[in-house]
């Protein structure tokens, strides 16, 4: 018997091979769109990919695990590529050295105005506790902040999400924010960049300079093991 | 190409164990990061190290979809608060970037004026 187009897609649908392609092929068209409308800051590639995935997966009844076992290929990649973000760090290392002082007060200020100003606003917003616990390492890598909300109290697997989702904003509006805001120095750019929304921020730092890029990695290492510091510290003290 | 993903690699290894090790809060791959950054400063990047960094750094937005695709999971958690998240996040995010870029400005400025006194006094 002739195989049904449902059983090519259910034999297709198991193999890591589909989803892996899957996520190359909607990045690749993601791009082309974003380049096509002028880099619009909203049809970042990064959030275009992912709404365009869940939809894809939430139709064809894709549990996220299958969708998994074939990015996992992509994924791995993180990896190396962030040890890889030395090399343009190396490349601006005469004008770190210049500015170790002013970088590290930044950075500080930079990680409190960031875990402080997240939960005043969240409980100005009316979220419950558990939320704001969840919230309160948003800034920084995936795993330092699963980390860090299950320490204070957050729900793990919803601060990933929250993290993911300030990655995708800081991606999108940081050009636009510094522009109209007339900051053009790209130290300033990247070190807010890496701060505010870690990896995703970064990825589109070193889009818009490589000297943005080179600070935005550093500034993202470094906040994350900051926060892992601060933010039980403030938790504390803000009676949460 | 090898020899350039080998060395991030073992970079990114050395960073994991010892992350794992002393029970450090970064991640395995930030340490291997800060390792590659003091080697190249002591031996220089070579360029076959130069271009495989080059590749995959290009293509770093990428490797953030399947994460990001894992909010399908967990965005049920969010459902009867999404507005107020939202809002929280997109006002914090632009709070702290600005403070943050602002702050590096500011103290930028204060150390160059600082040593500009400095070297005047000297030269008094």
């Amino acid at each position: 018997m002739q195989p049904t187009m449902t059983d090519i897609w259910v034999y297709l649908a198991q193999t890591p091979l589909l989803w892996l392609t899957a996520t190359l092929l909607v990045y690749y068209l993601a791009d082309l769109a974003y380049q096509r409308v002028g880099q619009w800051p909203l049809a970042n590639p990064v959030l275009l990919s992912v709404v365009l995935l869940v939809v894809f997966l939430t139709v064809t009844g894709t549990p996220y695990q299958r969708y998994f076992d074939g990015a996992q290929f992509v994924h791995f990649l993180l990896g190396p590529t962030t040890v890889a973000l030395a090399l343009p760090l190396w490349r601006y290392a005469g004008r770190l050295r210049r500015m170790l002082l002013p970088l590290s007060g930044a950075l500080l200020i930079g990680s409190l105005t960031s875990i402080l100003s997240v939960v005043a606003i969240g409980r100005l917003m009316g979220v419950s506790e558990v939320t704001l616990r969840s919230l309160a390492p948003k800034s920084v890598t995936t795993p330092i902040a699963m980390g860090i909300s299950e320490q204070i109290g957050g729900l793990p697997s919803l601060t990933a999400v929250l993290v993911i989702v300030t990655g995708i904003i800081g991606a999108v509006i940081a050009q636009e924010l510094f522009d109209r805001l007339r900051v053009n120095d790209q130290a300033a750019r990247g070190l807010a960049i890496g701060v505010a929304s870690h990896g995703i921020g970064t990825a589109r730092a070193l889009q818009m300079h490589a000297e943005a890029g080179a600070f935005a990695g550093l500034a993202m290492g470094l906040n994350g093991a900051l926060t892992a510091l601060l933010a039980p510290i403030l938790v504390r003290l803000l009676g949460l | 190409m090898v020899r350039g993903l080998t060395v991030l690699l073992i970079c990114q290894l050395i960073g994991e164990v010892t992350a794992k090790a002393l029970d450090l809060p970064m991640p395995g791959p930030v340490l291997g990061m800060l390792l590659l950054f003091g080697i190249l400063l002591w031996r220089g990047a070579p360029n076959w190290l130069n271009q495989v960094a080059q590749e995959l750094l290009r293509v770093l937005p990428l490797l953030f979809v399947p994460a990001g695709v894992g909010i399908m999971n967990h965005a049920q958690l969010m459902r009867a608060e999404w507005l107020a998240i939202a809002v929280t996040l997109l006002v914090s995010t632009v709070i702290t970037m600005i403070v943050t870029a602002g702050a590096l400005l500011l103290l930028l400025r204060l150390t160059a004026g600082r040593k500009a006194s400095r070297n005047a006094t000297n030269y008094d």
